[in-house]
Order: C-alpha cells, then sequence, then structure tokens
C-alpha cells in the first residue's frame, strides 16, 4: 500500500520538558488511524508536527514524499484543531470563506463548496449568524467543515467530536467513511475507547511513547480481551 | 495573493464590532476636543536674541530672559532653526519684536518680558508701542494650535496601536493565528495582510481626526491638508506594526494593555508636547527613537509654519523606515509560532 505519512524517531520537546519520544509511525493512503492516549501523551504535540506547523526536535516527518515543513504539502492537510479556532465576529460563511479563499479555492467554485461542507455538518440554516451566538457543538462542527472545505487529501482531527451529541458523531463519522472511501486519509485523535474502535489502525501513546500499533482487531486478540479500554489498560500498565 | 483573504476578513470583522470601530474613531474626537476645553499655558524662560540694543535695556531684559546679543544675520539663523524664541532690535527709536511664532507659551513669556522692561526703562512715560511681527503662525496661535498638531499625532498613534496590538493577540488567544499556520500561508502574507486591513481603516480614521480637528476645533492651520494626512497614516502604519510586534511579546490581551506606559506614554513626554529645553540633551535624545517624535514634528511643520514637503521629507522617511523595521522584525518573530 501507498505511504502518506512516515514519522522517523520523531521526538519533540518544550524547553527541558520531552513530550514526545522516540515515535515511528507509518500511514497508509486511505486509512482512519486513531492516535489514542490520555490527556498529556502528546497527541497534539504530533499532530502538529504532522500538519507542519511543528518542527520537531528530532527525526523527520515526510508527507506525500516531501520532507515537512512544506507549504506546498500543508495545501493537501486539512487541519481541524483541538480548540474552535474561529473569528467569532464573523459567521459561519464568511470563517470557511476565509480560509476557503487563503486556500486558494477560485470563487466560482467557493460557493458551491461552502455550501456543501456546511451540509454535511448540518449548519446550512445557521450560516448567516456570528460565531458568538453558536453552541459549543455548533463551533466544533464548524470548525470540521473548515477542515475540509478545499478537499484535503488528508485530514488530521483534534479531537474532533468533543462536545457533540452522539447522533451528530455517528452522522460524522459516516461523512469520515466515505471521506476515506474517496481515498482521503484520515488521522484523528481520541481519548474515547469506542471512537477508537472505529479507526482501521490505532497508534496506542502513552508518557509520549507508542506503547502499542495495529488494527483494533490485532490490538485485543493479541492479548485476549473484548473492549479497547481493557487493552488500553493492559498495554499501558505494562510500560509504565 | 493571500493578503487580500485576511484584509477581507479583518473588514468584514471590523463591520460586526462596530466598538472597536467607535474606539478607532470617536474616542479621539472626544478625547481631543476635552483637551482643547481644558488646555492652559504654563510659566516659560524665553531666549531672545538682542540686535543692537541699548546696553541698559539688555541688563533689564536680562531679568526677565535669557539674553544672548548677535547680529542681525546670527539672529534670523537662530530663529529659523528654533534655537530661540524671538528676535529683538531697534527701528525708529522703539523696539521691533519678531516672534518664532509657533509656541503660544514662548511667544506670549516673552512680549510679558519686553512689556516689563518696558515699564521699568521709563516707569514714567507713556507706554512705547513695540512693533511685534511673527516669523511663524500669527497672534492668533493659542496653546491648542501648537500641541494639537502632537495630539492629532499622538491620539491617532495611541488608538492604531492598541485596536491593532490586541486584534493580533486576539488571533493567538482565540487560536486562529497557529489554525492559519497550518494552511499556505505565509508569515510574511499575515503580517502585510493585517497592515493593509487596518491601513484601510486608518485612513479613515486620519481623514476624520485631522479634518475635525482643522475644521471644528480650528486648530491653526498653515499648510496642505493632504500632507497632514500623509504623515497621519505613516505614523498610524508605524503604531500598527509596532503594535501587532509587541503583541508577539505578550501572553494576553491584559499583558498588551500593560505596554501603554511603557511605549505610548514615554512618547507623549518626548514628542514635543512638552518643552524639553531644560533638558539634558543625552536625555532629550530618547526622542530619537520614538516614532511619535516624527511624527509630531511634521505635522508642527505642515500645520504651523505651513511647510513644504523638503522641511519635513525626513521625518516622512524615517516614519517609513520605523515602519519597515518593524514590519520585518514582526515577520521573523511569528517563527516562534511556525520556523517555515
Amino acid at each position: 500500500m501507498e505511504k502518506v505519512i512516515s514519522l522517523n524517531h520523531i521526538a519533540h520537546s518544550f524547553g527541558v520538558e520531552t513530550v514526545i519520544k522516540d515515535i515511528n509511525i507509518e500511514i497508509d493512503k486511505g486509512v482512519i488511524f486513531g492516535l489514542l492516549g490520555p490527556s498529556g501523551s502528546g497527541k497534539t504535540t504530533l499532530v502538529k508536527i504532522i500538519t507542519g506547523i511543528l518542527h520537531p526536535t528530532e527525526g523527520s516527518s515526510v508527507v506525500q514524499d516531501t520532507q515537512m515543513p512544506s507549504l506546498k504539502q500543508m495545501k493537501n492537510i486539512g487541519f481541524m484543531a483541538q480548540s474552535d479556532a474561529l473569528y467569532v465576529e464573523l459567521t459561519a460563511y464568511e470563517n470557511i470563506d476565509y480560509f476557503a479563499s487563503i486556500y486558494g479555492l477560485p470563487r466560482s467554485e467557493r460557493k458551491q463548496r461552502i455550501k456543501k461542507v456546511l451540509e454535511i455538518v448540518d449548519l446550512v440554516k445557521h450560516m448567516k449568524k456570528p460565531v458568538h451566538t453558536f453552541s459549543g457543538g455548533m463551533k466544533r462542527r464548524l470548525s470540521l467543515a473548515i477542515s475540509i472545505v478545499h478537499e484535503p487529501e488528508i485530514l488530521i482531527l483534534d479531537e474532533p467530536t468533543v462536545g457533540i451529541d452522539p447522533l451528530l458523531r455517528q452522522s460524522i463519522w459516516q461523512e469520515f467513511n466515505k471521506l476515506k472511501s474517496e481515498g482521503t486519509t484520515i488521522i484523528v485523535t481520541t481519548h474515547v475507547m469506542d471512537e477508537a474502535e472505529k479507526c482501521d489502525e490505532l497508534a496506542l501513546l502513552h508518557d509520549g511513547y507508542v506503547i502499542a500499533q495495529g488494527s483494533p482487531k490485532d490490538l485485543k486478540q493479541s492479548i485476549h480481551v473484548d473492549t479497547m479500554e481493557q487493552a488500553f489498560l493492559h498495554y499501558g500498565g505494562g510500560k509504565s | 495573493m493571500n493578503s487580500i483573504s485576511i484584509i477581507v476578513r479583518i473588514l468584514r470583522q471590523f463591520r460586526r464590532d462596530k466598538r472597536s470601530l467607535a474606539l478607532m474613531f470617536a474616542a479621539p474626537l472626544l478625547v481631543l476636543t476635552l483637551m482643547w476645553l481644558v488646555l492652559d499655558s504654563g510659566d516659560y524662560v524665553p531666549e531672545i536674541a538682542a540686535v543692537d540694543l541699548p546696553d541698559r535695556f539688555v541688563e533689564i531684559l536680562e531679568n526677565e530672559a535669557e539674553v544672548m546679543s548677535l547680529d542681525r544675520h546670527e539672529a534670523e539663523d537662530a530663529l529659523k532653526n528654533q534655537e530661540i524664541d524671538a528676535v529683538l532690535e531697534w527701528e525708529e527709536n522703539k523696539p521691533a519684536l519678531t516672534l518664532e511664532g509657533s509656541d503660544p507659551t514662548a511667544s506670549g513669556a516673552v512680549n510679558m518680558a519686553l512689556q516689563q522692561t518696558l515699564n521699568q526703562m521709563n516707569p514714567q512715560q507713556e507706554q512705547m508701542e513695540p512693533e511685534i511681527h511673527y516669523y511663524h503662525g500669527s497672534e492668533e496661535i493659542k496653546l491648542f494650535d501648537n500641541i494639537g498638531p502632537v495630539l492629532i499625532g499622538f491620539f491617532i498613534f495611541f488608538f492604531v496601536f492598541i485596536v491593532g496590538g490586541v486584534s493580533f493577540i486576539r488571533e493567538r488567544t482565540q487560536g486562529t493565528l497557529e489554525r492559519s499556520l497550518a494552511t499556505p500561508l505565509k508569515r510574511w502574507e499575515i503580517v502585510i495582510g493585517y497592515l493593509g486591513g487596518f491601513g484601510l481603516f486608518t485612513i479613515i480614521q486620519s481623514i476624520i481626526i485631522a479634518a475635525y480637528s482643522i475644521y471644528a476645533l480650528d486648530v491653526f492651520m498653515a499648510g496642505n491638508f493632504l500632507y497632514v494626512l500623509l504623515v497621519t497614516f505613516l505614523l498610524a502604519l508605524s503604531a500598527l506594526s509596532l503594535g501587532t510586534l509587541l503583541s508577539a511579546f505578550a501572553k494576553n490581551e491584559f499583558q498588551m494593555i500593560q505596554f501603554i506606559p511603557l511605549v505610548i506614554v514615554p512618547q507623549v513626554f518626548f514628542s514635543g508636547m512638552f518643552n524639553l529645553e531644560t533638558l539634558d540633551p543625552w536625555l532629550r535624545a530618547i526622542g530619537n527613537i520614538m516614532p511619535l517624535t516624527y511624527g509630531a514634528e511634521a505635522l508642527r511643520d505642515i500645520m504651523i509654519r505651513g511647510s513644504a514637503f523638503g522641511s519635513f521629507a525626513v521625518e516622512v522617511f524615517v516614519l517609513f523606515g520605523f515602519t519597515l523595521l518593524f514590519t520585518l522584525l514582526n515577520i521573523v518573530a511569528l517563527k516562534r509560532h511556525r520556523k517555515l
């Protein structure tokens, strides 16, 4: 299978604190790859390294055969940060429009494409409202819409479904699967076990290390447990 | 160019944030009006050049002012270079006074000194009426006219600094800067976009403030209105670039506000609103690193002295240089958020 992302011996520290220690991950095209770990395990830092915002202290990250950071590859990446990075004075439509124009969507296409992503996240009837009137869940959905507006080949989502109700979570995951079937590679961080189950491949992060990697089924079978939670506790407990 | 996207976005944000708009437009007008209402003058020892005056007259005058004896040519040069406040000569048996004229405090003090000297010389006799000329301005210049140009410059600088700096820091606290840096946006495109978006507003702001001061408050205005706009616009750009640069060193809006006493207030003292003649030269030199010093000097040149472009060209280039420097530093400072 075609490798889309490869992380080689990545380590990163903020000052004296080392957050990520020697991580090696390869991600195939068209899979949903989950980064599972408790808060403080280095998920967000790792995700920022993949997007190219952070330059790792050690190691290299290669996205689609290009050494990161690369502005050219950033165009192929969609990113949804953990906190909603939105301009609260602007309407939902204007927020998407801003990012769409930065990604270079031609004006003629932009309008249709914005409508389309608003439909996906079910915000069409709120598109003219300023974002400061939005609930937490609506902001999450808007952030998601922004991350997919330029139809990226790689979609990176940092805790995408926090604060989103189960019904909408389900429909968002349906959308992930649809994007995946169109060839999009999706990387998603989570600390929710049932969400981890939905990924094709998982890396379990603990204290800056990958403590286990594989499909959810393999991870469970190799240690003879029934749930991801048990698997996580097993691997996490075994190491620390 | 991606900077255009940022400019469009900033304009839209302004449209929905009426309060910040009001801060940029209405607040300077309000404060200027208040200053205009309360201003009053203080004590000042004038410097007067004496050209061929009777010795006894000079002796008495020295009690009231700093007097130096110069020939006519030297005196004129000194007046032109603003080294002295007035030249006093003797014409047809009565004193002829030429005032520098741009500082009404100084002009008033010179007049007072002359009157008292004349009184002491001939206490009994009828008052000699001195002939008074103005090198710049006219007797109508009041204190507010003198510091008016400085105030115009100051308020533009102050409010643009605040609005620009706080907007840029909000990009960081709300995560949109990082989010924007996860796109193919280049660092310079962000900085230029900011200058462009706010720059459009500062043009409007400059027009409103300058027009209000000159036509509504009737501040003395001898020069070209377009020159005033040019200088205020450049001053605003330097404030904007300085504000966004310093916001890189603040963690939140509150820390940004803390820059006001450090960066803004000293500029008030050194920009010429207060007379710095009594200050040590090396202390006075502090003003040379402050954008407002140059903006205020250029505005005074235009509004009071009615100068042509040549006489404030240096100030214009220095302001432009400040903007360029702060902008480049800001592009480098953004490296903290993304190396590329």
